[in-house]
């Protein structure tokens, strides 16, 4: 993986998550305005398969985007070598994708 | 150039002081500032105090000029904690208190005094695929370029760099990152990139971008604030960014 593709990596996945981040709070500020129960939330979001997808989709572009900026920070900010880097990045992107996708396996009700 | 001609009336700060207060870095890396009385004088730039200094109070003094007028780019050095051209600085410009203080390029590896070693400047230039390769003899005829089109339009804007280290002193990831190849070499391969003769293009894309490329600027400006000839870095290493995203989409022109 070339820093070329990593750079451009980050902003692809940027432009996925810019649209996503912000119907996510929308939703959110909708939800807890309108006094909807646990137990209403986890009904609707299991009740399409559009929620689950769309929730894979933000948790696949996060853990893409977070973990090529946690990288350059590291990089930026510590003496951490190259390959300590590259190592501790890849293990945050792996620990962010599966809490994610778990949680979105959590909420689509298809465990159920 | 920003600079103006100035009368000795009208030069901000010079009235009522008649000595300046100079430090000075003597030394290597480890080293310290040493004070020095200069005369305040008319239409004094910080070059003409450093010369003054050399020839009156410390001989040795390490510095380095050339042209004085802005040409040859040599005489570049922290300027009351900002880097700059000393030849075109006028005193009264950056010393309305009286007090100067100067001191070497930061970012760069200090040899004695003044002088920085610039190797690894220059090495950062060649290393971003800033070396034009040409695909005319002198036999065949100039190449037309378009002087209305996008490409030449951002060249021109970038072209006037003469290499003083300016910005590469002044921007902080150079001090964070020993890798980041920095401001200057960067805005020269843009201007190869917008250059229609210049063969290796895809080479001087791939230099540019690569790990100490473009991808490490922060976008924070300070090249561009502090360039004496006002080009803006800042715009060319966004340019780089924007042409790598559309080769990587297959979408690039030229």
């Amino acid at each position: 993986m070339t820093e070329t593709r990593l750079f451009l990596l980050q902003r692809i996945s940027a432009l996925v998550l810019a649209p996503m981040v912000i119907l996510h709070l929308v939703v959110i500020l909708y939800a807890t305005r309108a006094g909807l129960s646990a137990e209403a939330i986890l009904a609707r979001t299991g009740s399409t398969p559009l929620w689950p997808v769309f929730y894979a989709l933000f948790v696949v572009a996060a853990a893409v985007h977070a973990p090529i900026g946690l990288r350059n920070i590291l990089r930026e900010w510590t003496p951490l070598s190259r390959g300590v880097t590259d190592w501790l990045s890849l293990g945050f992107g792996v620990v962010l994708l599966v809490l994610g996708l778990r949680a979105v396996w959590a909420v689509s009700g298809w465990a159920a | 150039m920003s600079d103006t001609v100035q009368t000795p009336t009208a030069e901000p700060g010079g009235s009522g002081i008649k000595t300046l207060e100079v430090q000075i870095w003597r030394g290597g890396a480890e080293g310290a500032f040493e004070t020095f009385s200069v005369p305040r004088r008319d239409n004094q730039t910080v070059l003409d105090v450093v010369t003054e200094v050399q020839r009156h109070h410390v001989p040795d003094l390490a510095y380095r000029f050339a042209c004085r007028v802005g040409v040859c780019g040599s005489c570049a050095m922290t300027v009351n904690g900002t880097p700059r051209w000393t030849c075109r600085t006028h005193v009264g410009k950056v010393a309305g208190d009286g007090k100067l203080s100067i001191a070497p390029l930061r970012n760069l590896p200090v040899i004695r005094d003044l002088v920085t070693d610039m190797g690894e400047f220059f090495d950062k230039w060649t290393k971003a695929g800033g070396k034009f390769t040409g695909t005319r003899s002198r036999a065949e005829p100039m190449a037309e370029v378009d002087p209305t089109s996008r490409a030449r339009r951002n060249a021109d804007a970038g072209i006037e760099c003469i290499n003083c280290a300016v910005c590469y002193s002044a921007c902080d990831v150079v001090s964070w990152d020993k890798d980041y190849l920095g401001p200057a070499a960067l805005n020269r391969a843009w201007t190869l990139l917008n250059d229609s003769r210049h063969a290796a293009q895809n080479e001087t894309l791939a230099a540019a971008t690569a790990h100490g490329g473009c991808g490490s600027c922060h976008t924070q400006g300070s090249c561009m604030r502090a360039c004496p000839v006002g080009i803006s870095p800042t715009r060319s290493i966004a340019g780089i960014k924007r042409m790598s995203l559309l080769d990587f989409l297959g979408m690039r022109r030229s």
